[in-house]
Formats: structure tokens, sequence, C-alpha cells
């Protein structure tokens, strides 16, 4: 389908293996510029592993295998080409975390980790990009006093804002969400959910949800995923008003799933 | 009240019981622990009560003699102190790092599972076997003589294993979210070992080497094997020297003795005053590795305070 919008990638014809069991399915996507694109669909049908290659973490485990194309633009890399070094490509794109795992570092040294990989050590440089990025992930304010207290000491909601912080502290293009609020409570997951929506105006959003009002509340476009195909990719309010395929609604009446 | 029995009356007799079962438990297992507590208790005390009165300035400051009153343990504890420093310098960074290696950067394929087991099964290989390599190894064939070197070297051989295993235990329980975490951010494989593998699992490797070092510390066997002598009278070169090039490595292949190798010297003679000598040094030898672990379970208090996962 082609949308309206300035994309920020494209998938081509992904295919993608575990071992010899193919567990992405010739997958066509467009991933608009500036906008969230969430990935709903039942347990096990491939979402998480389809976010994965955005990042390339499959390339940590072995006999994982990438077929076709996902293409970054504006300079039109393969990012799932073994040419592309993964590591570029994850200094490019970040990710959030299904369960907040900050490091067992001080907040402060969570959010400058990304810098400090990069080889960025200037003390004046690093306070400014964590004040930043702390503020992006509307953390600030309930730690500018104690930065330098250990991250395991805050909440679970306050950790994965942490972990929103920490990505977003190198200006990453795209940021990858895999289910971020499923351990948190309502509460904290609405404040995620909002922040999402402002994070938006930054930066290229995909976010992985198995809670279907979340998508419908956050995201531009969605795709619905099923045993590692996606059946549909529309808007999002088309989506869950008016799905074309049988199996959309199935899903989203919660007939199956 | 006009009730015959008291319904109650059963699951009561049934609480009674499961009581007094709960009761001899702590009763076992106040006992066991209590028997464990006092031989020990009993070894430490008869070891002061016959070793304390030769604990003296000179005790530490004398060479072994004939005369039971006016000999001491300075070479062998000197000679002690140093092999140690080798151990630990060879053990400690080798184990660690082969330990990172089979964890973080080895394939796991039928190789590396050959070199677990191996590693699993050398931890219990009897100490006198690892002398007889040494031997041939160390002194025969690297020509290292029966010196600081080879005893260092041999039972830095000794303990690796234990730092191995517990090296690659400690990475194991960390979990992979933080890994993942790292690369995510765009690390590479190394600066994800250093600034967060190594970190957070020094805890445990820590208790590795606290183990490995408190049987170092007491072995005699492999050490006689290698050729440490019992009976010596002089020290190893200094390290430092006041001339150019100030630092010196020669102590490395002077010959030495250790703490158990001078107490079973002296434990082996008939007059009585001898026995007391060792006592003494047993006193030292325990006093010494209680400051080794004492220092490691600090460190590893420091690196754990923070972290749990």
């Amino acid at each position: 389908m082609i949308i309206p919008e300035r994309l920020k990638a494209e998938v081509k014809n992904l295919n993608f293996y575990y071992n010899q069991i193919q567990a992405i399915k010739n997958i066509n996507l467009p991933i608009a510029e500036n906008r969230i694109t969430a990935l709903i669909g039942p347990s096990g049908c491939g979402k998480t592993t389809y976010l994965r290659c955005f990042n390339r973490m499959h390339d940590l485990y072995p006999n994982n295998r990438y077929e076709g194309e996902i293409i970054l633009y504006p300079d039109r890399l393969n990012i799932i080409s073994p040419k592309v070094d993964p590591i570029e490509v994850r200094m490019r794109i970040s990710m959030v975390f299904q369960k907040p795992n900050p490091f067992p570092k001080t907040i402060y040294e969570n959010v400058a980790y990304g810098l400090r990989v990069r080889g960025e050590n200037r003390r004046s440089f690093l306070d400014e990009k964590v004040e930043k990025a702390l503020r992006q992930a509307a953390l600030w304010d309930e730690v500018k006093d104690r930065l330098f207290d250990h991250a395991f000491n805050l909440s679970g909601g306050q950790q994965q804002r942490l972990c929103i912080a920490r990505a977003l502290a190198t200006d990453p293009e795209i940021l990858l969400f895999d289910e971020p609020t499923s351990a948190l409570d309502p509460t904290a997951t609405s404040k995620i959910e909002e922040l999402i929506m402002q994070l938006k105006k930054d930066v290229t959003i995909i976010i992985v949800t198995h809670n279907m009002q979340q998508a419908a509340r956050v995201s531009d476009y969605t795709a619905f995923m099923y045993l590692g195909e996606i059946i549909e990719f529309d808007k999002t309010e088309k989506i869950f008003t008016r799905p074309s395929k049988k199996l959309t609604e199935d899903y989203i009446t919660g007939r199956f799933g | 009240m006009g009730f015959e029995r008291n319904p109650f009356e059963e699951i009561r007799k049934r609480i009674a019981q499961n009581k007094l079962r709960d009761h001899l438990f702590w009763i076992l297992g106040f006992f066991s622990t209590l028997i464990g507590f006092v031989v020990l208790f009993t070894l430490i005390i008869d070891l002061f009560i016959d070793g304390f009165p030769r604990l003296s300035w000179s005790f530490f400051i004398s060479y072994p003699s004939r005369f039971p009153e006016k000999a001491g343990i300075l070479s062998a504890w000197v000679g002690t102190t140093l092999v140690m420093v080798v151990t630990a310098v060879t053990a400690i960074p080798l184990g660690i790092a082969a330990g990172i290696y089979l964890e973080e950067y080895g394939k796991k394929n039928w190789l590396t599972h050959l070199i677990e087991i191996n590693m699993n099964n050398l931890a219990g290989v009897p100490s006198i076997i690892y002398g007889l390599l040494a031997l041939g190894l160390f002194v025969y064939f690297f020509k290292f003589g029966e010196s600081i070197l080879t005893g260092g070297l041999t039972l830095g051989l000794l303990i690796l294993p234990m730092v191995v295993t517990s090296t690659r235990e400690s990475i194991k329980s960390i979990p992979n979210s933080i890994r993942e975490a790292s690369y995510a951010l765009g690390a590479t494989k190394w600066q994800t070992v250093k600034d967060h593998i190594l970190p957070y699992s020094m805890g445990g490797i820590l208790t590795g080497v606290i183990i490995g070092l408190s049987r170092a510390i007491g072995e005699t066997a492999p050490i006689i094997t290698v050729g440490a002598l019992t009976f010596i009278a002089f020290l190893p070169s200094p390290p430092l020297s006041p001339t150019f090039p100030f630092i010196s490595f020669q102590w490395l292949f002077d010959p030495f003795t250790v703490m158990p190798i001078q107490m079973f010297n002296w434990v082996s003679r008939p007059q009585k005053e001898f026995h007391l000598n060792a006592a003494a040094a047993g006193i030292i030898l325990l006093v010494m590795t209680l400051v080794m672990n004492g220092l490691a379970i600090y460190l590893r208090y420091r690196f754990r305070k923070r972290i749990k996962w």
C-alpha cells in the first residue's frame, strides 16, 4: 500500500528465519517519518521478531538469517544487508524493551552510556545531553535532584522512562518500542503512552503491542500481523473502524487472539 | 455446652503432632550445627593454647634452626607471600579471561562443551597430580628450576579451574536483557564486557578467587613435588634494588619454602618444642588466610552492594 507521507524506512520482501523455521513471511511495509507505526497481532505472530530486524538484534544469536531489504532513508541504506555493520544500525536506531532493563548503575550513567559508547566523555556535553534526554522522557523533574542515585531505586514506570531517555540520548532516527508497557501498571502505562505521542515530533516510532486500545490510542498507522505475515496495514482509524479483512476484524473485535 | 466432644479436638491433635516434628528438627539442626562449630572451635583453641606463647617478634624474623626456641618462620612466610603473589597474578587474570571467553565469545559447540566438562573435572583432580605435571612442565621443560615461579605457577594451575568456573557461573547469572540493552545502544562486545559483564559479575568471581586462594595457601603436596626446600636459612633476592633498574625479578627464580611445609617439617620432629612452633606457625597461616579472604570479601561487598537482579 502507498501512503501519502515522507518515508523514513521501507521494508521490502522481508523474510526471516530462525534456523530453518521461517518466522517472518514476505513483509512489505512503509514506515512514515515522524509518525507512529503500531504492530498488533496475537502472541507468537512475529511482531517482536519483526521489530528486532530493525536494529539487527538477531545478529547476536547464531543461525538467524534475513532475506529482503529494509531501506533506511534518506541514504537508502539496506540495514539488514550483511555488508552493513549491525553496530552502525544500532547507533542510528534505538530500542526500548518489554521489561525495563536499566543498567545497575546511576541514573546519570544509564542515560550517558550510549554517548560513552561513542567515545564521548566531555562532562559538560554529557550533562547537557543527559538533561535533554531526561526532559524528553518526562523524567527530569522526578530525578533531577538524584541523578547519581542507583537506577534500581526507581519505580517500574520510572525505570522504563529512564530506558526511553537512554535510547533518546543518542538522537536516534527511529525508536523501536517492544511492548513497552506490558510490565507496568495503568498509571505508568498512560504516562508512557502520552510520552510516545509527544516523541513523534522528534523521532520516527515503531511500536509493538498486544494491547489493541494502546495501538488505537497512540499510533498513526497500524499493521496487523498473523503467523508471520502482515494481514492488513492502514491508517489506524481505518483499521479499527473499517478493517478490510475478515481476519483483522475478528482480531480487533476480540474473536480470537 | 452440650457437645459430647469438641469438634476442633482432631485438628488440635494434628497441630500438636506437627509442632512436635518441628521441634525435633530444630533440635537435630541445632546439634548438627553445634558439632561442626565445637570441633572447629576446639581445634583453633588447641592451636592457640599450644602456639600462642611461642608467638613473638623474633619468631617472625628468625630463620629455621635446630634449636626450637631460636627457630622462626621468616623464610616460610616470605615464601608463602611471594608464591601467593605469583599464583594470584597468573591465575586470576587468566581464569577470568578464559571464563569470559567461554561465556561471551566462544561459540557453543562440542569443543566448548568438551572444555567445560574438562574444566569441571580439573577442579577435582588431586593436587599431587598437579605437582607431577608442574614438575615435568615448569621444572624440566621450561627450566624454571625449583623456584618461587614454579611454585606459584603450580598453585595457579591448581586454582585456575575454580576461577574459570566461578567466573562463568557468575556471568551466567547476568540477565540477557542487560546484554541486549548494551548492544542496542551500539556497544561492541568488548565494550559490553568491560562496562557491564565484568563489573556486574565481579562479586561472584571474587568468591571463586577466595576459595581458590584459600586452597592454594594451604597446599603442601604439589609444592613438595616441585622441589620446595624444607629447611632454608636465607631469603629470596629483594624485588627492589638501590641501583638501576631498581626493580628485580631475580626472586622469581630463587628457592623457597612455604608455611605448610615448615609446619610439616616441625611436626615430624620428635621434640615437643618443635610441635609448639608448628602450632604457632599454624596460627599465622590462619591469620594470613583470614586477611586474604577479608580483603576479597570486602571487595565483593563493594561490588555487590548495588547489584541485585
